[in-house]
């Protein structure tokens, strides 16, 4: 497994207008007040569902073994899991790129003279802009999972993994269906807003020739996938199609049955504050002679789209432990005051943070990185411990060192600046010299009156700094 | 991962690493963790050629700069003494950090690793390893406290400043809403998105203020940078000449309460 050489055209953007996006939404009171809404009551959940801080933790580390367990012996697992998979009937595909996995699915979509395509909530056909792709070949895609049929119709990307349409209100949910739902006046009752979804999904389940899904955990052993949900709208694309397609990132692999139940319990519980999803569905085969329902053809589509780069490195590897939770979005006080969308990527927040950059490579997305405060909340609630703050300074680094021979990521160096390292390197000078630092210090003591009433980015909301008149050296000094 | 260690004994001597913050900006708050320590009886030692530890440049990305500026801390503490630093993150940094930061040259790395079990973060010195217990000598009042993220999740000390604020019998420690969340500050952060930063600052100075604790103390001074400055910047923009947010660090709190 390689690197992916050419980066795909994608409709990101995450590093070009990144300040100006999250600019535009901390200056919003509105969406500002939303937000930590939104995310105090996700947090609540989570906090709800673990109240024993021992029991917690406990799981957490188990969590984390299992997925490094599967995660050392990846090369191999795939191998058994495509033979389980064939064995059972499943065909299994395999794509380095984004544009592979849209030939390897609209080719299966073509082959059936596919019209329409329903699909299971799945970030990872938002990664590789799968509904772009059906849509330019002439085959309908369309989201059945409650959140994501909202920002379908919204013409936009989920703004979170779990919550797609989180940053809507529903008045706006209401606004969207009276101008798009035939037939529908404006009602921002919830419930009823929801009848109204089901009534137009229904029929699509029936009428479609192609049902999409995402995978949770794929199980070698067994040759079975795993789906997490709780609409049941991921059971109708899997079942009621004559076609199943799942796709899912090479990373999404236990080796044995046994170490599903600790994963989902910790997904569910860490993600939505549930004991269990109200669905979960286990697939391992289409369906039988003498079966009565099921699809005729289940395929998997198997993504690389960088992950194998971050697998050759033994720390970055460990951005590829992600059960795709999304606590570390709602714990994280930067999404909260920001929001999905001003991250310009498929996964925002702090998952986002460090997975992007193997997806897009570090041209794109050097900046992303850098907006971090390093709290760690993000890594103190990751049901399966990854140090995200830990990956965040390995990423800095790999974006504003010089740029050197054989890197561990595609565009290492692209944040790479003479005057910042010459910066660094003089404040190096300084501080690793005592004499050079008394000397520099003490004329801050000085003259720190001449200090500029304007420092930059830490004046606009914030005092100049001013150095004390004496340091804590001259205060000892003096007393002797 | 939390320092305590109840079977410490209590030692005769210990050093001071101020850090560059403490030294340059609250010299006074070093004075005051001195000045504490001494009355406990402990001679502090605070070696002059020490600078800061390092982390700017680490947790911005250039760990050679950061490597370098360590490599002077390493040797400055010979003696088999506590290390006491006020200041949860950059005992974070020396505790946590510097053995991955010399993984790769073992003669340091080892240096790291005996430095690290000897590096203490102020609050977490006077209670578990001096058994602190401050006579309150003040009048009543109301403080909040904000505890740094490194504290917290990092050196797991965040219940150490909480404990010393109780035991005084005057002083009333109120709850502000979102504890436990980031002021914002986070090194080269403040500047480098300094939206968000600035956003967040806000957040925290309002749910500070909204307790209506007459101060805010922490042991860190990173953050009292950030949350004093925002809080300073906020009255100059609404013409208020006297601070609405006053603060220091628990240091200076600790001294003038139970000063004798």
């Amino acid at each position: 497994m390689n690197a992916p050489q050419t980066p795909h055209a994608l409709h990101f953007m995450p590093s070009e207008g990144f300040r100006a996006r999250s600019k535009a939404v901390v200056e919003n009171p509105f969406l500002r007040q939303s937000f930590r809404g939104a995310m105090d009551f996700l947090m609540s959940k989570r906090a709800a569902q673990f109240p024993d801080a021992e029991e917690l933790e406990s799981l957490r580390t188990l969590g984390e073994r299992i997925r490094q367990y599967n995660l050392a012996k990846l090369p191999d697992l795939l191998v058994q899991l495509e033979t389980n998979l064939t064995r059972n009937g499943i065909q299994v595909h395999w794509a380095e790129t984004p544009d592979e996995a849209n030939a390897i699915i609209l080719g299966i979509c073509q082959k059936h003279s596919a019209k329409l395509m329903v699909k299971g909530k799945s970030m990872v056909s938002e990664e590789i802009e799968l509904n772009h792709a059906a849509e330019a070949a002439g085959i309908g895609a369309l989201e059945s999972d409650m959140g994501e049929y909202i920002v379908q119709l919204a013409h936009e990307k989920p703004s979170h993994i779990i919550m797609p349409a989180i940053h809507k209100t529903k008045q706006e949910i209401a606004q969207l269906f009276a101008d798009n739902v035939p037939g529908v006046d404006y009602t921002d009752n919830v419930d009823a807003l929801i009848q109204i979804g089901r009534n137009v999904l229904r029929q699509k389940f029936l009428e479609a020739d192609i049902g999409l899904s995402g995978v949770n955990f794929a199980v070698a052993e067994t040759g079975t996938l795993c789906l997490v949900e709780n609409e049941g709208n991921g059971r109708m694309c899997t079942t009621a199609p004559p076609v199943h397609i799942a796709i899912t990132g090479i990373e999404k692999i236990v080796e044995k049955l046994e170490h599903v139940p600790p994963l989902l319990s910790l997904l569910t519980r860490s993600a939505t504050g549930q004991n269990i999803s109200t669905y979960f569905n286990m697939i391992s085969s289409p369906r039988k002679p003498g079966e009565k329902d099921g699809p005729g053809e289940v395929h998997l589509v198997l993504l690389d789209n960088g992950r194998s780069q971050a697998y050759a490195d033994e720390q970055l590897r460990k951005t590829l432990q992600c059960i795709r939770c999304g606590a570390c979005m709602n714990h994280c006080p930067v999404y909260t005051r920001i929001g999905g969308h001003a991250y310009g990527t498929t996964y925002p927040g702090p998952i986002g943070k460090i997975i992007s950059p193997h997806m897009l490579g570090l041209e794109a997305t050097a900046t992303m990185a850098t907006a971090s405060s390093l709290c760690g909340a993000c890594g103190e609630v990751c049901p399966v411990k990854i140090p995200i703050p830990e990956l965040l300074m390995r990423l800095r680094e790999e974006s504003f060192s010089e740029p050197h021979a054989n890197p561990a990521m595609r565009g290492q160096g692209a944040g790479y600046s003479r005057l910042m390292t010459s910066i660094w390197r003089g404040w190096a000078a300084v501080y690793r010299s005592p004499a050079l630092y008394g000397a520099v210090t003490w004329l801050g003591s000085r003259f720190g009156w001449l200090m500029p009433s304007k420092q930059g980015a830490w004046t606009s909301v914030r005092v100049p700094l001013k150095p004390a008149p004496k340091r804590l050296r001259d205060m000892l000094r003096e007393r002797g | 991962m939390s320092s305590p260690k109840p079977e410490t004994p209590r030692p005769s001597d210990v050093y001071f690493f101020a850090t560059c913050v403490v030294d340059q900006f609250f010299p006074g708050a070093g004075m005051d963790a001195i000045t504490l320590l001494e009355r406990e009886g402990i001679r502090v030692h605070f070696p002059e050629e020490q600078t800061c530890c390092g982390q700017p440049a680490y947790t911005s990305g250039f760990p050679d700069q950061a490597r370098k500026v360590a490599t002077l801390q390493l040797t400055l503490f010979p003696n088999d003494w506590p290390v006491v630093v006020p200041s949860g993150s950059c005992a974070g940094m020396m505790k946590h950090h510097y053995p991955t930061l010399f993984a790769a040259d073992p003669v340091r790395k080892a240096q790291a690793e005996a430095l690290s079990v000897r590096i203490y973060e102020f609050t977490d010195f006077l209670v578990n390893v001096l058994n602190f217990k401050p006579e309150d000598s003040g009048s009543d009042c109301t403080v909040v406290l904000h505890t740094s993220c490194s504290a917290r999740r990092e050196m797991g000390v965040h219940l150490t400043g909480r404990k010393l604020l109780g035991d005084l019998g005057k002083v009333t420690v109120a709850q502000q809403d979102h504890e436990s969340e980031c002021c914002g500050f986070g090194g080269t952060f403040s500047v480098k998105q300094p939206e968000i930063s600035g956003a967040m600052v806000e957040d925290k100075v309002k749910a500070l203020k909204a307790t209506g604790a007459e101060r805010v103390v922490s042991a860190d001074c990173g953050c009292l940078m950030n949350i004093l400055g925002h809080a300073a910047w906020k009255d100059k923009q609404e013409g208020r000449a006297t601070p609405s947010l006053p603060g220091e660090h628990i240091a200076t709190f600790l001294l003038r309460r139970t000063a004798q």
